[in-house]
């Protein structure tokens, strides 16, 4: 029994396809774990790890680097409330701390019910409407003493509920075309494309052995044809 | 110097609710760039780019058609897109993807067609959910349509586009970073040599890195000729820009503006621009062109929104946003607040960076609050002479990337600009705004 859905499952290998390395697919998996869990279960970066062909560790590693991917629970909306330049000369320090009192938590922290985790956060590129806030990554910006309670407000009885979807569900609209390719061709293709890059690597140490200077090295190497680029379709898969 | 009524290049959708729609697109011209460039020689598109002369709009300002000329020497195997638009106070690329994700895409696969690659890449900083999902809704669109897939409007020509979507990090704007991301890493900047993306970039494969606001502007570009383009501006800054305007002014937002025609003071105070300083209060600084950017005072509103006219003053146009500081500021908060900023998202490779900037942002908090030495001042510079030797203007490097060198800028230039305000605070113990 697998931690990640069967549906989710299925996405992640519709995901890994669309990369030329198995491994770029690492953060939107991420994401999509996310989406399932709220934040990043230990047994999902596993099944990650596995989907994409890396250690567990190498998941952890990469996720504990991005802000965005939470390797603890986090609350179901995610307030972020930008402190950086824009919003400071914005009042978004009153604002931070005006929401610390409304939340009863500090920044970093999570309320007690589990609703709400509130963040510090750098410039989320809205600095027009300041201070500018997100929550679950939607943008409130513009936001005052009293509109933040509002928002509160309407956040806890569900009537943001079709704007703001619940935390780890970043991207509602899917890709709905396909990859003409089958799963075959494409393990050949990369299979192709490993071996090409080990015989660029055995001409490159040939040519350094014989030892011409390294300018006319690269026309001295034989150049190996390249890989046969995949067609994408026009179509849904 | 003034307001011209250059076109709008990139934001003539804008006006409408549903830019963000293929059929607003369509109606409005849209593909019909690709559909020209599809008829055209690969090495005519990108003819047409150099002509134009389009200075690359990401921060650097690296001429795009110079860029892929540089290239086409070697097949390129993969095309990136940086939409990890995370300079503080900067946020047209935001706008762009949100309300226009089509025309970037039209980018995308006019350029592809010039380089001849068959897939592209457009990365998005994760914190655009909204963004994320209008450009994979175009992605689809465009895919039903017949302009992104295989055969492309039966020309021959294939491309697949991937949205990838960020997960929040500043250093992922820095190209090699955001190539380590792509491929499911740490976002940790690569040296350079030898990996220069168009040598060894994604996968070890040549690679274009470009931004979005350059990706949008090859549409009109296209349809309307280089020479069009280049006619526009003045110098080697040509066309039309976006100028994200924020902070103390009463309309802040983003401008299309001609690049050198008009002036800092027409952005900031014009009525039709930023409509000047909120509370009747006067300038007191201005960031020119992202946090990166040395500080400029009032002496320097009439210079022009020109890369070489701000570089040669000593800052750069940089990411294209201008922060505004009324009289009311406290430079210090503000200098301790960027310097937060870099120290938080230093990736941590580089110990000057990484060591730096913490020690840098605790002196600039003990100033702010009051606990302060008059010896701080000399130990800051010092610390930021350690980062970038001799706090120049383009600045030397001691790290693998330039966010090291860039954290110096805004503390040497409130110290250089407002030192009375830094004694202030250290002889009153507090900060004398608060």
């Amino acid at each position: 029994m697998s931690h990640l859905s069967a549906d989710v499952l299925e996405r992640a290998k519709d995901l890994v396809a669309l990369y030329p390395e198995p491994r770029s697919a690492l953060i939107p998996l991420c994401h999509l774990a996310q989406e399932q869990d709220g934040w990043l279960h230990p047994e999902a970066m596993s099944e990650i790890a596995e989907l994409v062909g890396v250690t567990a560790a190498e998941v952890r590693g990469t996720a504990t680097f991005y802000d965005m991917l939470h390797t603890e629970p986090v609350g179901t909306y995610v307030v972020s409330v930008c402190t950086n330049i824009a919003c400071l000369l914005g009042g978004a320090e009153e604002l931070l701390e005006h929401a610390e009192t409304t939340l009863g938590v500090r920044a970093g922290g999570t309320t007690p019910d589990g609703v709400f985790t509130l963040e510090e956060s750098e410039c989320l590129a809205d600095c027009d409407r300041t201070p500018c806030v997100q929550v679950n990554h939607r943008y409130v910006g513009g936001q005052t003493a009293q509109s933040f309670d509002q928002l509160v407000a309407d956040l806890r009885r569900g009537a943001l509920a079709d704007t703001v979807p619940h935390h780890g569900t970043l991207v509602r609209v899917r890709r709905s075309v396909g990859l003409e390719a089958d799963k075959e061709t494409i393990v050949a293709e990369r299979a192709a494309i490993e071996a090409d890059k080990v015989n660029r690597a055995e001409a490159a140490e040939g040519a350094t052995v014989a030892g011409p200077p390294p300018s006319t090295s690269s026309e001295a190497a034989p150049t190996p044809p390249p890989p046969t680029p995949r067609k994408p379709s026009g179509g849904p898969a | 110097m003034a307001i011209t009524d250059a076109p709008k290049i990139v934001t003539a959708r804008l006006g409408y609710d549903d830019s963000h729609t293929l059929e607003r697109y369509l109606a409005t011209g849209g593909y019909e760039g690709l559909r020209k460039a599809l008829t055209m020689t690969p090495e005519a598109v990108a003819h047409e780019v150099d002509t134009a002369s389009l200075l690359g709009r990401g921060g650097a300002g690296f001429p795009a058609g110079r860029k892929w000329s540089m290239l086409r020497k070697n097949a390129i195997t993969y095309l990136v897109i940086n939409g990890d638009e995370s300079e503080p106070a900067t946020f047209k690329d935001h706008l762009l993807i949100e309300r226009d994700p089509h025309q970037i895409l039209e980018g995308v696969l006019i350029s592809a067609y010039a380089l001849q690659v068959t897939q592209a890449f457009i990365y998005l900083r994760g914190e655009f959910a909204l963004g994320l999902e209008r450009l994979q809704a175009a992605v689809n669109d465009a895919y039903a349509h017949g302009a992104v897939g295989a055969d492309i409007f039966g020309s021959g020509f294939s491309l697949d586009v991937v949205v990838h979507p960020g997960a929040g990090a500043y250093i992922c704007g820095e190209e090699t970073a955001l190539l380590e991301s792509l491929e499911g890493k740490r976002g940790f900047p690569r040296i350079k040599p030898p990996f220069f993306p168009a040598v060894n970039g994604l996968y070890g494969e040549p690679t274009v890195v470009n931004n979005v606001e350059t990706m949008a502007n090859i549409p009109w570009i296209i349809t309307n000729g280089g020479a069009a383009f280049a006619a526009l501006g003045e110098g080697r800054s040509t066309g039309t820009r976006l100028f994200a305007l924020a902070g103390h002014v009463h309309n802040p937002g983003v401008y299309e503006i001609e690049m050198v025609k008009t002036t800092f003071r027409d952005l900031i105070y014009a009525p039709v621009l930023g409509g000047g300083i909120t509370g009747g209060r006067t300038l007191k600084a201005f960031i020119p062109g992202g946090v990166s950017a040395p500080w400029f005072g009032p002496e320097h509103v009439d210079l022009p929104l020109g890369q070489d006219e701000v570089g040669n003053a000593g800052s750069m146009l940089g990411s294209g946003s201008v922060v505004v500081m009324d009289s009311s500021t406290c430079a210090v908060r503000a200098a301790w607040r960027i310097t937060k900023f870099f120290s938080r998202e230093s990736c941590g490779q580089c110990t000057p960076c990484r060591e730096g900037s913490g020690w840098l942002e605790r002196i600039m908090y003990r100033i702010e609050n009051g606990a302060g030495r008059e010896e701080d001042l000399d130990l800051l510079m010092d610390l930021c002479d350690n980062i970038s030797p001799g706090v120049a203007w383009p600045p030397q490097q001691t790290t693998i990337c330039v966010l090291g060198p860039s954290i110096p800028s805004s503390i040497a230039s409130a110290i250089r600009m407002f030192r009375d305000e830094f004694l202030v605070h250290i002889k009153d113990g507090g900060c004398p705004f608060a």
